[in-house]
C-alpha cells in the first residue's frame, strides 16, 4: 500500500497564552512513501517525526493537508478503519494480560463479517509470534520478558491484524547497544518476510540508514531529504543532513571560494569550477583526508587513535568549526601509515603538521547564508 | 574483631530500641494492652467492673451475646449496611470518577464539589438530613414533600418503618464515604497511561471493551483498598446511626455492632464490660474472616 502525503501540517496551540503563537510541528510535508518499502523517518528530537507518525496512524487529526492509503483519501478515518499497525515506543503491551491474550486482543475487537472463531484467531496469533519467534514466550506475562521480547510481542500484536502499513515510533530506543543490532535486523527480515509498507521514527541515523529502504530527513518540522540511504550520505542537501549523517560527524570548515578555487584557510584545495566568488561552509567527511607528503590542507597533529581496521587522525585547523579535524584512515598505504604513526610516538610537537590529499567526491560546499550545497 | 563487631551489634541494637521506645510505649499502653485486656474480659464470666471480681472462666459471654436479640438485631443491621453500601458506594464512586475524568471544562470545580462532604461538619450533615428527612411541626421533610407531589404516600423516615429507617441510613454512609473514593479513583483513573488507550484506539477496540479490559484491571489495586477499608469502616459503623436516630438505638431497631459493644459499656443498661468484650471479640472475627475472603478473592482478580 503506497503512503501518500500532501501538504500535510500539523499546528498545536502554544503554549504562551499572550502570544497566541501555533507551534508547527509538521509543515507542509508532501511526499509518497512506495508500496512495500521500509521508510526511516529521521531527525533530532522534537522535529515532528513522531507527530508525522501520529498523523499516518489517525490518533492526530492533521490542521491542513491529506493522508492517502493508495487511492483512498483516510484524512478523516479514525485510526481503526485505517488498516494500521501501530508499535509504541514503550511498546505499550498490557502489563496485566499475557503474551496471548496481548496478540489477540486486536482479534476479539473484530465484529459484524471480519469476526473470527476462537480457534483461527489462536492460529492467527500463533503465526504471529512464530513469524517474531516468540511462540514460547505466550503465556508470560509482559513484564517477565526482556526488552527485546516486549519489542518482538508489540510487533507481533501490530501485525497480527495483517495491516496495510505498520507504523514504528523509535522501536529500538529501548534496547541496549547489542540487542538494537540483533532487533533491527530482525525488523528488516519480518518486514521483506511480509512485505508491509512499514515507517519508522528514530532520531538514531546509523539505525535509520541501516535498514531502511529510503529514509526522510526531517528538521523543525520541515523536510530536508528524501532518498535512499547511501545517497543522503554522499549527496547531502544542505549542511544540516550532511552534519546529522555519519559516524564520526562531518568535519567543517570555514572556506573561501577565490577565482573558481576553494581555499580552507590558506590552503587551496581544490577547484571549483563555475561557481562564483565567497565565503562557504565546507563539508569533509572522515574518510575523505589521505595524508601525503603532497597533501594540500594543512592540519596540526594532535593524536591517533588506533583501531586496528584503520585508525583516525586527530588534528586541529584554524579554519575548522569543530574543535578537531578527525579523520579516518585506511591502513592500506603503510608508507604514510608508518610515517603518522611514529610522529604520533612520544611527545607531539606544535609544529607536527599533517598533509591531507582530500578525496572530490567527499567534500561538500554550502552556502554561508543558507547553508545550502553548492554542487560543482 | 569478631568481639568488637558483636559488641557494635548489640550497641547498635540498644539504640534502635532507644529510638523506638516512644512509639513502642504509646502502641503498649492504648493498643496492645487493651487488646489483651479485652481478650481477657471476654472469657471471666460475670464480672463486676466495681468490685473487679469474677466467678470463673469459660464461654458464657459468648453464648449471652449470641442469645441476646439486641445483638443479633446488631448484626442485621450491620450485615445489611455492610451488604448495601460497600458495592454501592464504590460502585457511584466509580462511575463519578470516570465521569470526572471525561470532562474537561469545570473539571475541577466538580472535583471540589463532589469533595465538599469530606471537608463539612458532621453536625451540618445532620442538620441537611433532618431537613431533608425528618418530620417536623412545621414541615414532612424535603423527601417526602417530593414524594407527596408526585402522588406517593410520605413516610416518617426517622421514627417510621424499618426499611425507611434503613434506608436514610444506607443513604447517608454512601454519601459520607463517597468523596474519599472519588478522590483515590480519580486519581488512579489518571494515573493509567494514555498509550494503552492509544494502542486500543489503534486496535479499534469499543469503549465499553476498553474499560473492561484495560482501564478497570488496571486501577484494580485502588478498587480492592477501596473494598477492603469499605468493607472495615461499615463494619464499624456507629456514630452515623447516633447521629440520625438518637442515642437510642436499641429502642429503635437501628443499633450496630459497634454500637452494642458501647451500649453494653456506657449505654443506660450497660456496666458489662465482659458482655462488650465478647461482643467486641465476635465483630474482629467477623471483619478478619471477610478480608480473609477479600484478599483471597483478590488474587485472582487484582494486577498489581
Amino acid at each position: 500500500m503506497e503512503v501518500t502525503l500532501q501538504n500535510l501540517t500539523k499546528k498545536f496551540p502554544g503554549r504562551d497564552k499572550k502570544k497566541h503563537e501555533d507551534v508547527i510541528a509538521v509543515n507542509d510535508f508532501t511526499f509518497e512513501i512506495p508500496d512495500g518499502k521500509l521508510i526511516g523517518l529521521l531527525g533530532p528530537s522534537g522535529c515532528g517525526k513522531s507527530t508525522t507518525l501520529n498523523l499516518i496512524s489517525g490518533l492526530l487529526k492533521p490542521t491542513e493537508g491529506r493522508i492517502f492509503f493508495g487511492e483512498e483519501d483516510v484524512t478523516d478515518l479514525p485510526p481503526e478503519n485505517r488498516g494500521i499497525g501501530l508499535v509504541f515506543q514503550n511498546y505499550a503491551l498490557y502489563p496485566h494480560l499475557t503474551v496471548k491474550q496481548n496478540i489477540l486482543f486486536p482479534l476479539e475487537n473484530l465484529k459484524g463479517k471480519d469476526k473470527l472463531s476462537k480457534a483461527q484467531m489462536l492460529e492467527k496469533a500463533y503465526e504471529a509470534a512464530r513469524l517474531v519467534q516468540i511462540d514460547d514466550l505466550m503465556d508470560r506475562k509482559p513484564g517477565e520478558l526482556s526488552g527485546g521480547q516486549q519489542q518482538r510481542v508489540a510487533i507481533a500484536r501490530a501485525l497480527v491484524k495483517r495491516p496495510k502499513v505498520l507504523l514504528l515510533d523509535e522501536p529500538l530506543s529501548n534496547l541496549d547497544a547489542r540487542l538494537r543490532l540483533q532487533t533491527r535486523e530482525e525488523i528488516r527480515r519480518i518486514q521483506r518476510e511480509t512485505k508491509i509498507t512499514t515507517i519508522f521514527v528514530t532520531h538514531d541515523q546509523e539505525e535509520a540508514m541501516s535498514i531502511s529502504d529510503m529514509i526522510v530527513v526531517m528538521k523543525e518540522g520541515v523536510v530536508q531529504q528524501i532518498d535512499k540511504p547511501q545517497k543522503v550520505y554522499d549527496d547531502p542537501k544542505n549542511l544540516f543532513v550532511a552534519k546529522f549523517l555519519g559516524t564520526p560527524p562531518v568535519n567543517v570548515f570555514t572556506g573561501q571560494i577565490k577565482d573558481q578555487k576553494l581555499y580552507i584557510g590558506n590552503d587551496c584545495v581544490m577547484e571549483a569550477k563555475g561557481v562564483k566568488d565567497q565565503a562557504v561552509y565546507v563539508g569533509i567527511r572522515p574518510e575523505g583526508f589521505c595524508p601525503r607528503a603532497d597533501g594540500t590542507l594543512c592540519c596540526i597533529l594532535q593524536g591517533v587513535e588506533v583501531m586496528g581496521r584503520d585508525i583516525s587522525v586527530i588534528s586541529a585547523n584554524e579554519a575548522s568549526l569543530n574543535t578537531t579535524v578527525r579523520s579516518i584512515v585506511g591502513t592500506e598505504n603503510k608508507a604514510d601509515m608508518e610515517k603518522i604513526l611514529s610522529m604520533s610516538e612520544g611527545r607531539i610537537t606544535n609544529d607536527a603538521v599533517v598533509k591531507f590529499a582530500l578525496a572530490p567526491h567527499k567534500v561538500f560546499i554550502f552556502q554561508k547564508e543558507t547553508e545550502e550545497r553548492i554542487y560543482l | 574483631m569478631g568481639v568488637n563487631m558483636v559488641k557494635k551489634l548489640k550497641s547498635s541494637s540498644f539504640k534502635g530500641w532507644i529510638y523506638l521506645l516512644p512509639a513502642i510505649l504509646f502502641l503498649g499502653c492504648f493498643m496492645v494492652y487493651p487488646l489483651i485486656d479485652v481478650f481477657i474480659y471476654s472469657f471471666e464470666e460475670g464480672y463486676n467492673s466495681a468490685s473487679q471480681t469474677y466467678f470463673g472462666v469459660g464461654f458464657y459471654n459468648y453464648s449471652y451475646v449470641l442469645h441476646d436479640p439486641y445483638f443479633l438485631q446488631a448484626v442485621k443491621n450491620t450485615f445489611i449496611l455492610v451488604i448495601i453500601t460497600v458495592p454501592l458506594s464504590t460502585g457511584i464512586a466509580l462511575f463519578i470518577s470516570l465521569g470526572l475524568s471525561m470532562i474537561k471544562p469545570l473539571k475541577n470545580l466538580f472535583q471540589t464539589i463532589y469533595f465538599l462532604p469530606y471537608v463539612t461538619n458532621t453536625l451540618a450533615v445532620g442538620l441537611v438530613f433532618m431537613i431533608l428527612f425528618k418530620k417536623t411541626a412545621y414541615s414532612e421533610g424535603l423527601v417526602n414533600l417530593m414524594i407527596s407531589w408526585f402522588g406517593g404516600k410520605t413516610v416518617d423516615f426517622i421514627d417510621g418503618p424499618y426499611w425507611a429507617k434503613m434506608f436514610v441510613l444506607c443513604f447517608y454512609t454512601i454519601w459520607i464515604v463517597l468523596p474519599f473514593k472519588i478522590l483515590i479513583l480519580t486519581s488512579a483513573l489518571s494515573s493509567v497511561d494514555q498509550i494503552y488507550y492509544n494502542a486500543a484506539k489503534v486496535d479499534g477496540t469499543s469503549k465499553f471493551r476498553t474499560f473492561m479490559k484495560i482501564t478497570l484491571p488496571m486501577i484494580s489495586p485502588m478498587i480492592f483498598y477501596l473494598i477492603i477499608t469499605g468493607f472495615i469502616g461499615a463494619f464499624k459503623a456507629y456514630s452515623d446511626a447516633v447521629a440520625l436516630f438518637g442515642t437510642n438505638l436499641n429502642a429503635a431497631e437501628m443499633n450496630t455492632i459497634v454500637g452494642y459493644v458501647y451500649d453494653m459499656l456506657y449505654g443506660d443498661s450497660g456496666g458489662y464490660p465482659s458482655y462488650a468484650s465478647a461482643a467486641a471479640i465476635i465483630l474482629f472475627a467477623i471483619v478478619l474472616t471477610i478480608t480473609c475472603i477479600n484478599l483471597l478473592i483478590s488474587k485472582k482478580n487484582v494486577h498489581y
